[in-house]
This record gives structure tokens, sequence and C-alpha cells, in this order.
């Protein structure tokens, strides 16, 4: 197959006004995706299927990320004169990424057996802007599991035929696979509870009956 | 009856018995369960009917695919909130006297899958059991074992008296209220009449 | 009054008939169905008895494998993928490990990997049989034919059992090998039951590719073309039916599958028949495959030492990894963020994308046809809902 930075030239090519960008993945197993932007995803994953050299025609796997909103604190070296003096002093820098939704789609060929050509669609942050493109036009398969990832993720795809709960019930409202989704507190807690679950556990520990003091008389009396 | 007077009745070829017995004899010997399956532990529940195991030794291989024809259901695998109201509801439509074994970690506290937020922790916070087996899956003996411990159950139910088999007891409900979906969780998350979880105490 | 046969071969064709024209009959089908291989739902629109339209309805065992699966660490989600497909545990294994081991470069010992095939297709063996024996109880078989194939996995189970531990739930494999070694004797065992299957095979395949019943309620039965069929994400023995030949043992050629001589079977109707004989066919080949790898089997270690399984932290990035299951392929998405648990977890069910054209199957056929077309594809609920 050829590489991602032909694909992603061609590509670009093909469909004009079309931006993509190559997400490298650090890994050792090496699968590096395509970002697509929402407006021309249709038009790019079309190419990517009738393409004479890809012929990607069947999508294997459909998968939502949660990536939460992220404050990075770095330190930088910054110069500035004290008492007359320049000296180089370190200052916290904080920076803020905002969180966003993905949705990933695993690419192969059937028909000249290579892949997998990995694209991702971003939306634009995970309050109200969760719209992304369907393609499940495109591709059938993606059918149930973009329906999966509406249901746990709350991403809204246009162009999907039939977007509706398929895991949880209908008047179920939360997305419980976001990363800030919090369950019902309904089990009871393990022996050994820790951490998150320590404090959670705590809330449901009954107070110890309040003691008169009776009891330490009673074993006084029997020595 | 005395003891020694039935042996001796015996010995003249005269069979004497109470029509307790009888009636639990018969019952025991040929409890219907429901042909019901949730999860993993249902295969297994297949595989003690089938040829190894053989559930049919002990009178139960007759697996009804209907619950008005059922005597016992056997909760085997993980009861998700989704399927629980449905649960409850073949619960509802088992005529009585009616059985239930929780099979498996799932059914008896959401075993494996306890933290999820789409598994119900336990059967029995909306319908009675009877016999809990645990094991992830349990194996088909200890699924033969509940069945006989079910069955020691019903030898031993009596048919009058103070302390009569519930299903006789007028007073005692038969049917349990079936949860709804909630936005968040079931409505109620349990029964509060029939589930009262013991209060951690600790320091 | 009773009808006699020319009565009926002279009534007159449907569209012809003077029945009144109503609407259609909705019907909720599960999740407590006795065929519908455990709490999967159909809503179903019917005209008498043919089916308009169909809805499934999944979430029945919804139990959050995926969320369970970030917040555990990389080696706890391993017993948790036994109770994905819980037919095929030691595949499931396979495919969990396969992928934690592309996420973070880790080589297998070679005994291991053979030891992974072995399992994988004694797995696949049983599953089939299994399958076969369900089927044959949804066409009205009742109890018979599913004797025998439970009987026969009987014997698989008790190699995995004395093997891992466990008859089901084995949590066999880890990233970097296998988590026991197998005996000499385990090894003798597992050959035994590999001969004596060739037998059971003949006798099923004598019970169900000649018989009448069979062959009318599944030929033409759930026809399904080649292009829908790669459109929509089918893979397994049902894409295979169609004639179209993607098997990841030939084309991924992961583990040391190059190694082995097989053939691929190919249906060329895409029906519940091609289906159906795919599975048997596939079950001989395996066969050969398990011949081959009893005789070439290296000794050696079945774990790469330099593996840490405990306190296991792969380097930021992200890998997807798949095998071919018995249903399908299998694959594991994983995302690390460096720490000891996956950012992100995510399962490929084949049975769940093979429902998708569960309609396209179903349109046109009777409801008994419903559950033979659902019975040849082959789902397991744990993995379908996850
Ligand atoms: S107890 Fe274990 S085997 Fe049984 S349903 Fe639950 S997870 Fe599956």
């Amino acid at each position: 197959m050829e590489s991602l930075e032909r694909i992603k030239a061609r590509a670009e090519e093909a469909v004009p006004g079309a931006t993509i960008k190559i997400i490298p993945n650090a890994s050792p197993a090496n699968q590096p995706s395509l970002l697509i932007d929402s407006d021309h995803t249709l038009a790019v994953v079309q190419f990517l299927r009738n393409d004479a050299a890809l012929r990607l025609d069947f999508c294997s796997n459909v998968t939502g990320v949660d990536w939460l909103d992220r404050t990075v604190t770095t330190k930088v070296k910054v110069k500035t004169l004290i008492d007359g003096e320049e000296k180089e002093i370190e200052q916290p820098q904080v920076e803020n990424f905002p969180g966003y939704l993905e949705t990933v789609y695993h690419l192969y060929s059937i028909a000249l057996k290579h892949g997998p050509v990995v694209i991702r669609l971003r939306t634009a942050d995970r309050a109200d802007g969760v719209h992304l493109p369907s393609l499940t036009p495109v591709y059938r398969s993606a059918e149930f599991q973009e329906r999966e990832i509406f249901d746990l993720y709350g991403i809204r795809f246009h162009g999907h035929p039939d977007l509706r709960r398929i895991l949880m019930w209908d008047e179920f409202v939360d997305h419980p696979m976001r990363k800030d989704y919090r369950e019902p507190d309904d089990y009871e807690y393990e022996p050994t509870p820790h951490d998150e679950v320590l404090e959670r556990a705590k809330e449901h520990y009954a107070a110890r009956p309040q003691l008169d003091g009776a009891e330490n008389l009673a074993a006084d009396e029997h020595g | 009856m005395n003891e020694g007077l039935l042996s001796e009745l015996k010995k003249q070829g005269i069979f004497v018995t109470s029509l307790q017995e009888l009636y639990n004899w018969g019952r025991l010997n040929s409890i219907w369960p429901l042909q019901f399956g949730l999860a993993c532990c249902a295969i297994e529940m297949i595989a003690t009917a089938a040829s190894r195991y053989d559930l049919a030794r002990f009178g139960g291989e007759v697996f009804r695919p209907s619950p008005r024809q059922a005597d016992l259901i056997i909760v085997a695998g993980t009861v998700t909130k989704k399927m629980a109201p449905q649960v409850v509801r073949l619960y509802n439509q088992m005529p009585d006297p009616k059985y239930v074994i929780a099979m498996g970690a799932c059914a008896i506290s959401g075993g494996p899958f306890k933290q999820g937020y789409n598994v119900l922790k336990g059967i029995d916070r909306y319908i009675p059991v009877d016999v809990y087996i645990p094991g992830c899956p349990p194996r088909p003996e200890a699924l033969l074992h509940a069945f006989m411990e079910l069955q020691r159950k019903i030898e031993e139910q009596r048919l009058t008296g103070a302390g009569k088999a519930d299903h006789l007891e007028a007073s005692l409900p038969s049917e349990f209220p079936v949860p709804a979906f909630g936005e968040h969780d079931l409505q109620p998350p349990a029964n509060p009449a029939l589930f009262r979880p013991p209060a951690v105490e600790r320091n | 009054m009773s009808v006699g046969f020319h009565e009926l071969a002279e009534a007159p064709p449907r569209a012809m008939s003077s029945r009144l024209e109503g609407e259609l009959l909705e019907v909720s089908l599960g999740p407590q169905h006795p065929s519908t291989h455990g709490v999967f739902r159909m809503n179903v629109a019917l005209d008498g008895e043919i089916v308009r339209k169909l809805k499934p309805v999944f979430g029945y065992l919804h139990r959050n494998h995926e969320q369970i699966g970030e917040n555990t660490s990389y080696l706890g989600s391993m017993p948790y993928t036994d109770r994905l497909d819980y037919f095929c545990s030691m595949t499931n294994n396979w495919a969990y490990a396969l992928s934690v081991e592309k996420l973070a470069g880790i080589e297998v010992p070679e005994r291991a990997e053979y030891l992974r095939v072995i399992l994988a297709e004694l797995t696949r063996l049983q599953n089939h049989t299994s399958l076969l024996g369900f089927l044959l109880s949804d066409m009205g078989a009742w109890g018979t034919p599913l004797m025998y194939a439970f009987r026969e996995r009987e014997k698989i189970l008790d190699l995995f059992e004395s093997l891992s531990g466990s008859r089901m739930m084995c949590d066999y494999m880890r990233f970097g090998g296998c988590r026991v070694d197998a005996g000499a004797d385990w090894m003798e065992r597992a050959e035994k039951v590999a001969d004596g299957f060739p037998r059971f095979l003949d006798e099923f395949e004598k019970l169900i590719t000649s018989n009448e019943i069979l062959l009318a309620r599944t030929q033409e039965v759930g026809r399904i073309s080649a292009e829908l069929a790669v459109n929509a994400g089918l893979t397994g023995p049902i894409l295979r039916a169609c004639g179209v030949n993607y098997d990841l043992r030939k084309v991924d050629g992961y583990g040391i599958y190059p190694r082995f001589k097989f053939r691929v079977p190919l249906g060329d109707h895409g029906d519940c028949y091609d289906r159906l004989m795919m599975r048997a066919l596939e079950m001989r080949e395996s066969l050969g495959i398990l011949q081959q790898a009893f005789a070439q089997i290296p000794a050696g270690p079945v774990m790469n030492p330099k593996v840490k399984i405990r306190a296991f932290k792969p380097p930021a990035g992200e890998a997807y990894g798949r095998i071919e299951g018995p249903k399908g392929e299998l694959g594991f998405y994983l995302i690390s963020d460096g720490s000891a648990n996956p950012y992100r977890y995510r399962v490929r069910p084949p049975s769940f994308i093979n429902l998708t054209v569960l309609e396209d199957m179903c349109l046109g056929h009777t409801v008994a046809d419903v559950m033979v077309i659902l019975g040849s594809i082959d789902i397991v609920m744990g993995e379908v809902d996850r």
C-alpha cells in the first residue's frame, strides 16, 4: 500500500478544499492516522473507497473516544530585570487544551487485501458542538457502531438514517462512556475499598451506636 | 406415624404415606425449569441439561419456553438494568409454587461486572431467591447441587399448620412490582420490601 | 373439516386471494425466546407470516465491558475478554494479547505461538459444533443433534480445563506468551481428541447434508450479495459463504499461520445452507492445521521473560489488532496514554456487526425462517452487547 503521505496528497488533490492532517502514532504498532475535517469527510472517504489503488471497501471498526479538557503546566525560562540585573527565572506557563470527542474508523481493502488506513474525525468541543458527519451512507457497517457511539458518547451524526439509542434504554439521558460520567451510587462496597471507591464507600458506613459507658462498668464488675 | 408401625406394614406389603409427602415427592421430582438464559452461565446450564451431566436424572430436563408452564426460573447470567424488568415480569407470569435459583456471581451480586453502570447488582433486589450458587460460571455439578438443594427445600415444605409453605399463604405476595426505566437508573433501584442490605459498620 | 392436498395446491396465489386488507402485525420476538441465543430481541412487522420489517433491539446484556476495561490494568482485562464471546475464550484472549503485543512491541516465543494455534483451532471446532447443534434445534430437531454436539464439545472443554483450570473461562494467554506450558500427556490427549473428531464429523455431516427438511429450510433462505456483505462489514464464515475470499489467517498471517497449509472454503449463494456448510468445511481445515501443529511444535519457553505483565505500562500510542475468530474478525483497539490503564479500550465485536444486515436477510421470509437465519449468523450476546 502507498504511504500515508501520498494518500493524503492524493486525497487533497481529488477533493479540493479538504484539509487532512497526519496524526503520528509513537507506539511500536506504528499505525498513524489521518485527521479529516468534517466538511469534506464524505468526499474524502468516497475517494478512499473508490480510488483504484486504494479500494478501501471495508470499514472494520468504528470507535468513539472522549478527550477531556486538559491543562498542561510547563516551566519556561524567562529573562527579567531584578534589581537592575538581568536574571533568568523559571515561570510556570499554563496552557489549556479544550476537550473534544473523536471517532476513529479503521478501513481495510478486501479487494486488494491491504490496510489499515485509520481516519479520525473530531468534534468542536464536548458540549454543544458534538456533530459529526456519518459514514453510514458509504459504509453500512458503521450503522450500528455509530448508533452505539451516539448512545455512549453523545456524538450526533448527521446523515445517519436511524440515530437512536442502541444499548441503553430510550429514557436514559446520560452518555455513560464519557470520562466524566458518574454512575448511580447503587452498590454495596467491597470489603477492602481503596482510593476513589473508599471515598464513596465512606458515605455508606453506618455510624457506630453511641456508647454510654455501661459496658465498661460491666467489664469492671467481672474483673 | 410411628416408624415401627410403618416398617411393620411395609413388610406386609402395605405402603402408607401422608398426602404431604406424596405431594412433595411428586413436585420435587418433576421440576420444570424455564428455558431462560442470560449470559455465559446459561451455557453451563445447557451443558448441565446435555449429554454428560444429564439433568434428567433429577427430573429437571423439561425446559419450558413459556413461564406459564414453569416451576423454576434459573437466573443464569448477568442481569442488566435493561433486562431486570423483563426478568421480574417473567417471574410474575409463573404460576405458584415457583422457585428461583440465582446461578453465578452475576445473578447474585453483579459479579465481575459489578462496577458496570448498566448491571443490576443482584437479582434479589427485585425477586426472592431460593438457592444461590456462586461461581463464574458455576460448574454443572454446582448447578446439580443447587437443584438437589432446591429439592430438599421442597421436600420440607408443609401443606398445613403454622409453618406452611409461602405459596399457600394467601397474605404473602406472589408477584412483585416491575421496576421502571428512569433517567439515570431503574426506578426504584431495589424493592425495599424485599431487599434490605446490611449497613457497613466501620470506624 | 379437513383440507385435502389438492385443495391446498389449487388455492389462489396470495396476491389474488380475497383476504382482508389490514395493517401489519407488530410482534416482539425476545428478549426471552427459546431460539434467540440469549437475550436478543427483534421487533418484526408481519404480513400474515411474512416478515415485512425487522428491527433488532440490543442492550439486554450490555455489561459495560469497555468502560470496565478502561478502569482496569492491561492484565486485569484479560479475564474479562473470556466473557465476551463465552464460547471462544481462547480466541478472545489471543485477540487481546495480540493487540497489546502490537501496542508495546512484544515478541512471543515459538512454542507459545504453536500453543495458541492449537487452542484457537480447538476453539473453532467446539464453536462450530455447538453452532450446528443449536441451529438444528432452531429448525425443530429439538435436543438430539445438540446432545451429540455437546458430547464432542465436552471433550474439548476437558482439554481446556486440564490446561487452564476452567472449562469456559480459560484466561490462558498473556501478552508475551501463554500462562502455563502444556505437558506431553496433554498433547497426547489433544491429539487423540483431534483424531477422533472426523468420525463425529462424518456422522454429523451425513445427518445434515442430505436431510430433506434441512435443505428445504436453509437453501435460498436469507440470501445476501457479496457487495452488500462487504459493505456491511460482515466477516468470518458468513462473508465467505457469499464467495468473498477473506480469511485473516491468510490475509494478515498473524501468529505463525503462514507456516500451515490449509484451504479457505468459499460458498457461492450466500444463503443459510452455504453458511452452514462453511462451518462444516472449516472444521475439516482446522483439523488439518491441528495435525500439522502437533507434528511441528517445538520445545521451549512459553512466556517472553522480558515482559512484566504486572505493573505493565506500554508506551503512549495506539494499536488495532485483529484475528480471525470463529465468528469473524475480532479486533481490539487500544489507546495508551503511558499509564497502567488503557485510555480507550474498544472491542470490535464480529457478531454485533454481522447483525447489521439481519433485516435485509429476513425480509420476505417467514417468521420461522428468521430463527434459522439468526442461527446461521452465529451470535453470542456477550459479544453483541458487551
Ligand atoms: S457469573 Fe461469570 S460466567 Fe456467569 S454470567 Fe456472570 S460473568 Fe458470566
